[in-house]
């Protein structure tokens, strides 16, 4: 296990201390994929219910803040992660859909709650609601759940926080 | 007491069990009750809090929920429509609130609202065929039935 590229560890590379400061000996794809992850702004985007749990995830009890999602901007200009929390509805699909396009790259998407990923509760009988949000956009990181709770949607950041540090997010793919 | 005060205005109207006192009323008189219900001096109904319609698959009917700021109570009038030709008066000179909801009434189950001043959809788009709410509605491309 220790001989293995541990994705958890603190930092990815080795300093040898010299005279004078010392050297980094990394690979500069992990260096720059564990600062990415490490800081990833949320975008505001909350449509329904899972907001709320997303606005509780954010507050004081189960900060968010503590993993790098320090400010949550309001602009998708500024933002790196888009947290689909809530019901994505026709209406809603193309400003979903240039939210998605007018971030800058590299964006990542977590469907938060069981309707923004498969439509949920209202997949059956109903006339406008989205059946998933990746009928939109791409999507890195599903949360089950109806909302889920804040601690889901921690451990939902963190798995994209892994996913981004071990270059397995749609983004790197794409570009590797 | 609140029962007395009903029986003594609107005197040819039923009353059904339920959180609110709730009394029913026919289409054709609704515009003269509800002028009542907002005019005399023990009801002073001026907030229409509420305006609904439920489609029970023989018929709609209309439901009112109406309470009074002055002496805080509260009060819930039915009133039952055909389905095949549903209209009803509208209430918006007398609650000016009812001009939203009754557009919404008219997007989502198609209940005509005569003398409303601007009726149109409200939700779905403008040119949407169809009464989404109704329980007859049929729409392939979006609803996965049950």
């Amino acid at each position: 296990m220790t001989e293995e590229k541990n994705i958890s560890e603190a930092f990815p590379g080795q300093v040898h201390p010299t005279a004078g400061g010392g050297i980094l000996v990394t690979k500069l794809d992990e260096v720059i994929n564990w600062a990415r992850a490490n800081s990833l702004w949320p975008l505001v985007f909350g449509t329904s219910c899972c907001a709320i749990e997303m606005m509780s995830t954010a507050a004081a009890k189960y900060d968010w803040s503590r993993f790098g999602f320090e400010v949550a901007r309001a602009t998708p200009r500024q933002a790196d992660v888009i947290i689909i929390a809530g019901t994505i509805v026709n209406k809603m699909a193309p400003v979903l859909k240039r939210l998605y396009d007018q971030m800058a790259d590299p964006k990542y998407v977590i469907a938060m709650g069981a309707c923004a990923t498969s439509g949920g509760p209202f997949f059956y009988n109903t006339y406008s609601v989205v059946k998933g949000a990746d009928h939109v956009i791409p999507v890195d990181v599903y949360i089950a759940g109806c909302p889920p709770r804040p601690e889901a949607l921690l451990h939902a950041l963190i798995t994209l926080q892994e996913k981004i540090k071990s270059g397995a997010t749609r983004e790197q793919i794409k570009n590797s | 007491m609140k029962i007395k005060i009903t029986e003594i205005f609107p005197s040819s109207t039923f009353e059904e069990g339920g959180e609110w006192l709730t009394f029913l009323v026919e289409p054709l008189n609704w515009k003269t009750v509800a002028q009542q219900l907002r005019s005399t001096d023990g009801f002073d109904f001026d907030y229409l809090f509420c305006v609904t319609c439920v489609d029970w698959k023989t018929h709609f009917t209309m439901v009112y929920h109406l309470t009074s700021t002055t002496y805080r109570h509260t009060i819930v009038v039915k009133s039952k429509l055909d389905r095949n030709n549903p209209e009803i008066e509208t209430v918006s000179d007398i609650w000016r609130t009812a001009e939203f909801h009754e557009r919404e009434a008219y997007d989502l189950f198609g209940v005509k609202f005569l003398n409303h001043p601007d009726l149109r959809r409200l939700f779905m788009t403008d040119d949407w065929k169809g009464w989404p709410l109704r329980k007859d509605y049929e729409d392939p491309i979006n609803m996965i039935k049950l």
